[in-house]
């Protein structure tokens, strides 16, 4: 474990073309963070800044030679990691959805470009062709545009006095070219702004709103004062009426008082969560069980074609997941899968796997079962390759049968170090969001719920769907739902730390 | 299982063989159903595991070319499956490349060289580990949503950020590595130091070349796991042409388009190469696996 090697640090100075690229690169890294930070992403600008400063040090410096190695990894742990789950349990305290998605700042951007048609200013325009340019004339006052693409994007264009253009589009020509007609801000001589305001129209466009200061609005029509509401995350008028769009703004402990306090969430919740623990438990006893009994039978040192049946048997793995659930799909399905077609013949039933609750999750561990024994067999085989022979042989001559034997000695000797694995097999089936997102999508729908919550959604594909279901986006709700789960998946991965550290004690005390 | 007599055996052993040719058939269905189903006519006819007028129908559909049928109409393919694969391929390769990067630095730095705070780190990443990153796909979601304001290529639909994600799988790799590195004799390194080397060097000529056989197998575990993926890329990905298989395919089995026949082609179509690298990769990766899970 010890290294000389590593103690000394390397004394040579460092090449000038090295501290180049780290200056260079650490540059890069502080514009970055730099352009984030105008763009109001302030945590991760500051995390940037920080890493860039940490790379500058360790990579500018002799004396944090050793700092070089770790770096790298610290730095995308960090990241890619610590970051986002930080960031997730930040989105559970705030309202952030489909309705609150906006900063405030841009929530005001989009208020402000919001505007009504001046009836008094509008006026017929016609579209005079120009080369592959385009130019727009207003018969009315007599100005033309300068040339322009009329492409989707938006575009701007200055109109100046001029003759009457001597070709024009017709009309319908004209009509075809609305998506970039619609796009187009002309500006007068005066520096009115005109836009499109019908097909055959341009007129000035009044903006709704005007700015009194960052967190009052003044509705030019009425007059009403609409103030930024930073507990709800709307504006809103004196009336108390919201006007979307509404903005993100940190609720405290809502999502959480919702989840554990509101009937139409707790309730599906509860049975999602005992699902999610009989799915994953039930995973892991069936897989374990299969996959042992496979083993046992391949070690049975009289049976032939061994390595074939091992091959065979280990296809379900070999296959991509995402393809092996997607045929399952198929096969199960109720009027022309496979599986039912052959149910129908020998037994004259046709279930709807997809539709009634117990038979879906029937289904799903069906699969699972499937994808999941031939990992445990492939453990099982190692393991089993560490009972001693000559157990099994005293026992054998004491007059135990083969399952006596199998219970009471070769069990008890490969569950101890099998037991990290199970824990983590069962923390992964806690969380196995392909499996249920790919077969099932958590359907059928569990009634009389506010949010979509199915009775084959696992807790994690339940999150899932709530934040991006098709139906409803609640980002806030989402986050707080994952930091319960984080909890629950700290105590499994704390029962696992002290499973594997007691292996590994037992294993060095032997 | 010491002395058994002839006879019990031969019961025994015709008694295993059926149950293992049982299991098989049961196991082996779904393979040759799809295989059947590739080749059957149309997208709902049901029929015999042989089918009674085979087409090459689905087949050319999935590798992107135009069929005739005998009637006369031309069929399109529905979707692009080789453009998918090469996606997965893609993001596969530069996923492993980067994980493969940075857990070997830091498995060498963990295992070799001593810092404060060393024992701490590692307990902390072990139980970081365990979290699922999938549950912070709000986040990530989120993330790149902005990130996307700034540039294009690393916001939402982009393989940039999709194969960021897919980094955040180092750890576990780390851990491994850590753990092959510990295996190797202390003896090389101060060998190394003797000669002259700096940790570096011990690293880049002692180390890296012993450590390819498990760099091989964590490779291919990220290679595949990123393949494998659905939650991230589904979140991620947004336009048909950026799609990986695994977001693609889904679309076949959509209620309201129903391609059963040709998703079967697509899938044997996909799922073969991959298959075959795991195959012969299977052996390096369960004692790898294992090795890793318990060493802990």
């Amino acid at each position: 474990m010890t290294s000389a090697a590593a103690k000394q640090p390397a004394p040579r100075k460092l090449p000038i073309l090295q501290l180049a690229i780290v200056a260079v690169l650490t540059l890069v890294a502080f514009y970055a963070a730099l352009v984030l930070y105008m763009l109001s992403q302030a945590v991760i600008a500051v995390l940037i800044l920080a890493l860039a400063a940490g790379f500058a040090v360790i990579y500018g410096f002799n004396r944090f030679y050793n700092g070089r190695f770790i770096f790298p990894g610290i730095a995308t742990v960090t990241l890619f990691v610590l970051f986002p789950l930080g960031y997730t349990i930040f989105i559970g305290f705030t309202n952030y959805s489909s309705f609150n998605l906006l900063t405030q700042a841009r929530s005001v951007e989009v208020l402000m470009s919001g505007g009504s048609v001046d009836p008094a200013t509008e006026q017929p325009f016609s579209v005079a062709p120009d080369g592959d340019l385009y130019r727009i004339w207003l018969p009315n006052v007599g100005l033309l545009s300068d040339p322009i693409a009329l492409s989707s994007d938006e575009e701007t264009a200055n109109l100046a006095v001029a003759d009457n253009p001597t070709t024009l589009l017709e009309t319908r020509d004209a009509i075809k070219l609305r998506s970039g007609l619609q796009t187009l801000t002309l500006f007068t001589p005066d520096g009115v702004e005109l836009r499109n305001a019908g097909l055959r129209t341009f007129a000035s466009v009044v903006p709704d709103y005007r700015i009194i200061d960052n967190d009052h609005l003044e509705r030019v029509a009425d007059g009403t004062i609409l103030t930024a509401d930073h507990n709800k995350g709307f504006f809103v008028t004196e009336a108390g009426e919201e006007v979307p769009p509404g903005f993100v703004v940190t609720i405290g402990w809502d999502n959480f008082r919702r989840v554990l306090f509101s009937d139409g969430i707790r309730q599906p919740m509860f049975s999602i969560f005992i699902w999610t623990v009989v799915f994953a438990t039930a995973s892991v006893v069936l897989t374990f069980g299969l996959g042992l009994l496979l083993a046992v039978i391949l070690q049975w040192p009289h049976l032939r074609f061994k390595p074939l049946y091992r091959i065979l048997l280990i296809l379900p793995y070999a296959v991509p997941g995402f393809i092996s659930i997607l045929v399952f799909r198929g096969l199960f399905n109720q009027n022309f899968g496979e599986i039912n077609l052959i149910l129908e013949y020998v037994l004259g039933v046709r279930p709807n796997w997809f539709t009634n609750a117990n038979l879906a999750r029937t289904m799903l561990l069906i699969v699972n079962t499937w994808l999941g024994y031939p990992y445990m067999m492939l453990l099982a085989m190692g393991f089993l390759q560490g009972v001693p022979r000559d157990h099994l042989k005293a026992a054998a001559l004491e007059g135990a049968g083969p399952i006596r034997s199998f219970f009471a000695i070769t069990l008890p000797q490969i569950l101890p170090p099998f037991t990290p694995l199970l824990i983590s097999s069962f923390a992964f089936n806690f969380n196995n969001m392909v499996l249920i997102l790919l077969l099932t999508r958590g359907l059928p729908d569990i009634p009389g719920t506010i949010v979509p919550a199915g009775s084959t959604d696992i807790l994690a594909s339940f999150t899932y769907r709530i934040a991006f279901g098709f139906s409803s986006t609640e980002f806030g709700l989402a986050g707080a739902i994952s930091l319960l789960i984080f909890v629950m998946v700290a105590v499994i991965s704390y029962a696992n730390f002290v499973a594997i550290r007691r292996a590994e004690n037992r294993r060095s005390g032997k | 299982m010491i002395v058994e007599r002839p006879r019990d055996l031969l019961i025994k052993k015709i008694a295993a063989h059926g149950f293992m040719i049982l299991f098989l058939i049961v196991i082996m269905f779904p393979f040759m159903m799809v295989v059947s189903i590739s080749f059957r006519e149309g997208n709902f006819t049901t029929g015999t595991l042989l089918p009674e007028n085979p087409t090459l129908e689905h087949w050319a559909l999935a590798v992107g070319l135009d069929f005739t049928r005998a009637d006369g109409t031309v069929v399109k393919p529905p979707y692009p499956v080789l453009l998918w694969m090469w996606n997965s391929v893609k993001l596969g390769l530069m996923a492993a490349f980067g994980v493969l990067t940075i857990s070997t630095i830091s498995g060498y730095a963990f295992s070799r060289i001593r810092f404060t705070g060393r024992v701490a780190l590692l307990d902390v990443l072990f139980i970081i580990q365990m979290f699922p990153t999938t549950l912070a796909l709000v986040a990530l979601y989120r993330i790149f949503d902005n990130l996307g304001d700034v540039n294009k290529g690393l916001g939402i639909d982009s393989h940039i950020s999709l194969v960021l994600v897919y980094w955040s799988g180092v750890i576990l790799h780390i851990w491994t590595l850590k753990g092959y590195f510990d295996g190797i004799d202390t003896a090389l390194d101060k060998a190394a130091a003797i000669d002259g080397a700096t940790p570096w060097q011990t690293f880049r000529f002692v180390f890296l070349p012993l450590a390819v056989p498990m760099m091989a197998v964590i490779f291919v575990l990220v290679f595949i796991g990123a393949i494998n993926d659905y939650p991230y890329a589904s979140v991620l990905l947004r336009s048909e042409d950026k799609m990986t298989l695994a977001v693609g395919s889904r679309l076949y089995l959509n209620e309201f388009k129903y391609l059963w026949g040709d998703f079967a082609a697509a899938a044997l179509i996909s799922g073969l190469p991959i298959t075959a690298v795991f195959l012969i990769a299977q052996k390096y990766l369960t004692s790898g696996l294992s090795d890793g899970a318990v060493k802990g």
